[in-house]
């Protein structure tokens, strides 16, 4: 997004790996996230609940942090509210078992630039941390059918048209997100460039953050979120 | 969420099967009403009274008194002092008694108090007035059928009465219910009566309605508490339910499906398939998705696409936008889909297969997408059935179509297109 770019490093060029924090309940998956990620990221700390995971990324400063939905002590919510409002820099990327609408839209509405779900192989986790880390959005094939489910299902008038509803290009690349297809395969089929994919994504993104479209609220209060 | 908190829950018995009788005591009721042993002056009937309203004993003997004017309050005491159970004493508490016993000093200067008061006030009222007066004593029926219906009401008294007479459920309250409803009459009637002597119906009937006001006024908060009651005791007789029923699933599926896997470890396809199948039946019933697959695209889709892959082994993730009814036409789609997400595990070794639906106003879509070895399309001979008969011929037959696009080593993707029968 434009207002991130402030950020010069940009890890896809592979000048730098990007330092992480993972906050996850599970020990073990924790570690089995760190073996599988290897050299591609530098793994600053772990956190395995809401405070001390506030407390690590606080203390560390990372460019990303890995975030688990479901945690003790608020949620992955939570910790998004607590470290955003002081570190608007800090981008996280979540990462849950759970495909529940409600949660997948939660945490993204919550402030995560992006959510993979757990089953992702190590190498698809790695670059999609690389892309949320330079400040793009990853949306997985389901966030993009919530996301698509969420901006067209209500027949109530968009309250405000900027915000409430997708252009035609950015449902284009949702449904084939959707589809399975990765950014580069989006970009080929639709005859743009990557940045363009990219910078799409991340407009539908902030329409999911700041649109206050019926049926996402509905799922945010659901979460307790507004 | 519902990870992880089983046998949390506070203060709640629950029987399987007792149905309505399940007693549920929690800690925000106030204590029973009991006739206490400890601390007591004569039969404990004030100061359970005082613990069970929970004013000061001082309070409530000193308005027994009061009424005793009259005979009320004595007739009240011993009505009570029948009808109430004695508290039922725990280990902890007994031990404790003996400490009281040693106080009973202070219990027998009390006592002498009380004696002394009663007897002073009932001098002044030998003074002033005639303890045969028929009045007090239909005022005395009355009063005693409500405190014993108010009493009925107590929601706790009711399941402990209700728990305690599981051989004759209820006779005991019945019983009483009858008696204080009797009563109630006997004094109501007695008081109409009583008032034609007299010649002052109106007022008699004023008398009448007064009482059958209080009456209202002292059971109206038990009734409001015991509808409070009954929602909380449901509330959690389901929450309780849905425990032992998430205790249950886990117990018989999971557990189950882990030995499974711990058995057939040297076959990595046959144990991914386990977890697989057990990853989709749990999801499913966390998040409850419908189950009746029959009716609309999205859970037949999704019925399809697990069908498939417990019999191929292959992982089919589901991504599916929008809904609808399924008919003729969306019934052949997914069929035709089934066809591709067949072909797909058997021949393009793909690790996952990608599956997406979108129903639209005035189309329904359906994309199967594999990123395996891919064909090329020419070159499938005219007689395999799978792809010219079961997909392409399938869709246009229900006025939809099909796209095939694939080339040599960048995977597959059916494209499948059904116009929708607009819906009356």
């Amino acid at each position: 997004m434009e207002d991130d770019s402030t950020n010069s490093t940009t890890f896809s060029d592979g000048d730098a790996v990007p330092r992480v924090v993972i906050v996850d309940d599970h020990r073990l998956f924790r570690s089995g996230v760190r073996g599988e990620l290897g050299d591609s990221v530098e793994v600053l700390g772990e956190a395995g609940d809401v405070d001390s995971a506030v407390h690590v990324i606080s203390e560390k400063q990372p460019d990303l942090v890995l975030l688990d939905v479901h945690l003790p002590g608020g949620g992955g919510v939570e910790v998004l509210r607590r470290v955003l409002a002081q570190y608007p820099r800090i981008r996280f990327l979540a990462l849950s078992v759970s495909d529940a609408a409600e949660d997948v839209i939660g945490i993204v509405r919550g402030g995560a630039r992006g959510y993979v779900t757990k089953t992702i192989s190590g190498k698809e986790l790695a670059n999609a941390i690389v892309r949320v880390a330079d400040g793009d959005a990853v949306f997985s094939p389901r966030l993009a059918g919530f996301v698509l489910d969420a901006f067209s299902a209500t027949d109530a008038p968009p309250v405000d048209p900027e915000l409430d509803r997708l252009t035609q290009r950015e449902r284009e690349v949702l449904r084939h997100i959707a589809r399975g297809y990765a950014y580069k395969e989006v970009a080929k089929e639709l005859f743009i460039s990557v940045k363009t994919v990219e910078t799409h994504v991340s407009s539908v993104l902030r329409k999911l953050q700041l649109s206050n479209r019926h049926e996402l609220s509905r799922w945010a209060t659901a979460r307790r979120l507004v | 969420m519902a990870h992880g908190r089983i046998g949390a829950s506070r203060t709640t018995s629950y029987t399987p099967g007792s149905g309505d009788r399940a007693v549920v005591e929690t800690a925000v009721e106030p204590p029973r009403l009991t006739r206490t042993v400890q601390g007591r002056l004569l039969g404990g009937v004030a100061s359970g009274l005082a613990r069970h309203l929970g004013i000061d004993p001082v309070v409530v003997r000193l308005a027994f008194m009061a009424l005793s004017v009259g005979g009320i309050g004595v007739a009240i005491y011993l009505a009570l002092y029948l009808f109430v159970p004695e508290e039922e004493l725990d280990r902890e508490k007994t031990e404790h008694l003996e400490d009281d016993h040693r106080r009973k000093g202070r219990d027998v200067s009390q006592l002498i108090a009380y004696t002394g008061l009663a007897l002073g006030l009932g001098f002044l009222f030998l003074l002033f007035g005639g303890v045969f007066d028929p009045l007090l004593w239909f005022v005395v029926f009355g009063a005693l059928g409500a405190v014993i219906l108010w009493q009925q009401a107590n929601p706790a008294q009711r399941d402990a009465w209700v728990s305690s007479t599981v051989h004759r459920p209820g006779s005991k309250g019945l019983m009483r219910t009858g008696v204080g409803v009797l009563l109630i009459v006997v004094g109501v009637a007695g008081f109409l009566l009583f008032q034609e002597q007299l010649q002052n119906a109106r007022a008699g009937l004023t008398f009448a309605f007064t009482i059958l006001a209080g009456i209202g006024l002292v059971a109206a908060p038990w009734i409001i508490g015991l509808v409070r009651e009954r929602d909380q005791e449901r509330r959690e007789r389901i929450r309780n339910a849905e425990r032992a029923e998430l205790a249950a699933h886990i117990h018989d599926s999971v557990l189950h499906t882990l030995t499974l896997i711990q058995r057939r470890a040297e076959d990595p396809r046959e144990v991914q398939r386990l977890a697989r199948v057990q990853e989709r039946a749990l999801r499913s019933w966390l998040y409850q998705r419908p189950a009746d697959a029959e009716t609309t695209v999205r859970p037949g889709l999704e019925r399809v696409a697990a069908e498939v892959e417990e019999e191929h082994g292959v992982p089919i993730e589901v991504v599916c936008v929008g809904d609808c009814d399924i008919d003729d036409g969306l019934s052949a789609m997914l069929r035709a889909a089934r066809e591709a997400m067949v072909n797909a595990s058997k021949y393009s070794d793909a690790d996952t297969i990608a599956v997406f639906g979108e129903v639209e106003e005035e189309e329904a879509f359906v994309f199967v997408r594999d990123r395996g070895v891919g064909f090329d399309l020419d070159a499938i001979p005219q007689d395999r059935m799978g792809v010219r008969g079961s997909i392409i011929g399938r869709m246009e037959r229900h006025g939809g179509g099909a796209r095939i696009r694939t080339e040599p080593g960048e995977g597959t993707e059916v494209q499948l297109r059904m116009p929708r029968i607009p819906q009356m």
